[in-house]
């Protein structure tokens, strides 16, 4: 509103609400919506002073309280390298979608012909040459002790899934990629039946760098994939040959390459390589 | 001189209170938004025709004073913890104005939209006087209904982007994942762009109009008409 409106609205209206004239005016009554402005509250100049020194206070420690409290939050204590408070944020909002979850519902699927070939994006626990003689998929049982060992051709010997979805990272991009492989929840079945009602289920690379922990409602979905084929080729390593997991429920930071070892577990693992450098560990789409 | 001033409300407590909070918790959900966008080096929305680039959204010189450079996690950490807040308040404002008849004076009527143009020349100085107008002139009201709506989009985009799987249906209502991205940066770009114009306008109404803001009230200078010559232009005005 500029000085001169403000200068035209007092010599319509100022003076009226004083005398009382704009309470008399009856609802219906066809006025402006200038008049009706002005029927709201008035302040005596003395109200409004004292008003305005209250304000002044009231404004002023608002802003004091907001530049300090996000002070407050950047000098917290890290807790997995964010302040302890936004740690807790994180956690609030897992319990809250982990409550909305539905098992039956599914990420959106593509035809293959919208999908294409993907960047590849991070190279932790496979810098190592890859040693198919030595390599093999162990998993653990949640009583900590190795329950299956299995070659590339046990998994390739498996029922085959394809799955065309968008894959995620949390940098922001997003590709649409198609996974082969078999389903996770699958194999389980398959194999370990008696693990199926693990409630996390920890996955690491045969060095041990690169360590991943996945909640098990996630990894029984019916779209989590032990993927051995992308594009409908074989994983190149630097996509993570043999085995990588891929998952439409999760950002790629879960979706481990070069799969060494599966540990079924009662509770949450304990390393997660990018939970423990800042990132949400729950990282669910 | 000051004798009989009075001051008038300009502004409910609802609106002021969630005015002024929404100020800084837009504030980091932009900064952190802009961590985050940062981490996306493809600079997806950075405006070029066939390679050439026009210009980068952001260059470096925007993004190392801003601390935007290699933050994504804490860009993460708080952009999905005070988009709550700004959720919150956001929906108590929209129910506020529900409950209170107070989205009347931001939504404007077809008439409020006829003088726009008139607006618009009076505010460049082609025009000497003002059309008449309710609490908000048709390019207020028109700019804070645009502005609504869009803070409206930016959390429903916001909530597509953050949980694409489990939100699916409200993802594909923006086209998708990409879609969703595209409003969602464009919105924000926008209400910096509003911001912009906002401060300039609040300057150009000068100090009582903004501290109106923050008390309520306004204070109008002392009356020079006397009583009858004012119900007289308040009948012609209402006619």
């Amino acid at each position: 509103m500029t000085e001169h409106e403000n200068n035209e609205e007092i010599e319509n209206n100022d003076g009226i609400e004083v005398q009382g004239i704009a309470g008399a005016i009856a609802d219906d009554a066809p006025v402006h919506r200038v008049a009706q402005d002005l029927r709201g509250k008035t302040l005596s100049e003395e109200d409004f002073r004292q008003l305005s020194r209250r304000s002044l206070l009231t404004g002023g420690a608002g802003a004091l309280a907001a530049v300090l409290g996000f002070r407050w939050i950047q000098g917290r204590p890290a807790d997995g390298r964010i302040p302890d408070v936004l740690r807790a944020g994180h956690e609030v909002n897992e319990s809250i979608w982990r409550a909305l979850f539905r098992d039956g519902a599914e990420a959106p699927t593509f035809d293959f012909a919208k999908s294409s070939m993907m960047r590849v994006n991070g190279r932790h626990g496979i810098r190592e040459e890859l040693d198919m003689a030595t390599w093999e998929l162990r998993v653990v049982g949640r009583d900590g002790a190795t329950v299956g060992r299995y070659s590339l051709d046990d998994l390739r010997a498996l029922p085959q899934t394809e799955m065309t979805v968008e894959h995620k990272c949390v940098e922001g991009w997003s590709h649409i990629v198609t996974w082969g492989g078999v389903v996770f929840r699958d194999f389980v079945e398959r194999f370990h039946p008696d693990e199926a009602d693990a409630p996390f289920v920890g996955l690491s690379t045969p060095d041990g760098e690169y360590q991943v922990g996945l909640e098990g409602a996630a990894m029984m979905h019916s779209q989590t994939m032990l993927t051995l084929d992308l594009q409908r080729v074989p994983l190149t390593e630097a996509h993570g040959a043999p085995v990588r997991l891929t998952t439409p429920l999760k950002y790629g930071i879960k979706q481990i390459k070069r799969i060494g070892t599966i540990r079924f577990s009662d509770t949450q693992p304990e390393n997660d390589y990018w939970a423990e450098r800042g990132y949400d560990w729950y990282a669910a789409l | 001189m000051s004798e009989g001033r009075i001051a008038v409300e300009r502004h409910r407590r609802g609106n002021r209170w969630m005015h002024w909070i929404n100020f800084p918790l837009l504030t980091v959900m932009i900064w952190s938004g802009l961590r985050i966008y940062w981490a996306d080096l493809r600079d997806p929305f950075g405006v070029g025709i066939g390679g050439w680039h026009w210009f980068e959204l952001f260059p470096d010189w925007i993004n190392e004073p801003l601390g935007l450079d290699r933050k994504l996690a804490r860009g993460m950490a708080f952009h999905f913890t005070f988009g709550w807040l700004l959720t919150l308040n956001g929906a108590a404002f929209f129910i506020y104005l529900w409950r209170t008849g107070g989205w009347r004076n931001f939504v404007p009527t077809r008439d409020d939209l006829r003088t726009i143009p008139a607006v618009l020349l009076h505010e460049v100085g082609l025009r000497k006087d003002a059309p008449p107008q309710g609490k908000y002139n048709g390019m207020q009201q028109l700019t804070y209904a645009v502005v609504l709506i869009m803070g409206a989009l930016a959390v429903i985009s916001g909530f597509a982007i953050y949980k694409p799987t489990q939100l699916a249906l409200l993802t594909s209502m923006f086209g998708g994942y990409e879609g969703a991205r595209f409003v969602h940066f464009w919105v924000t770009i926008g209400f910096v762009l509003f911001f912009g114009i906002h401060i300039l306008q609040v300057a150009r109404a000068g100090f009582r109009n903004f501290w109106s803001m923050v008390t309520g009230y306004e204070l109008l200078d002392a009356p020079e008409d006397d009583e009858s010559e004012a119900s007289e232009e308040f009948e012609e005005v209402g006619a």
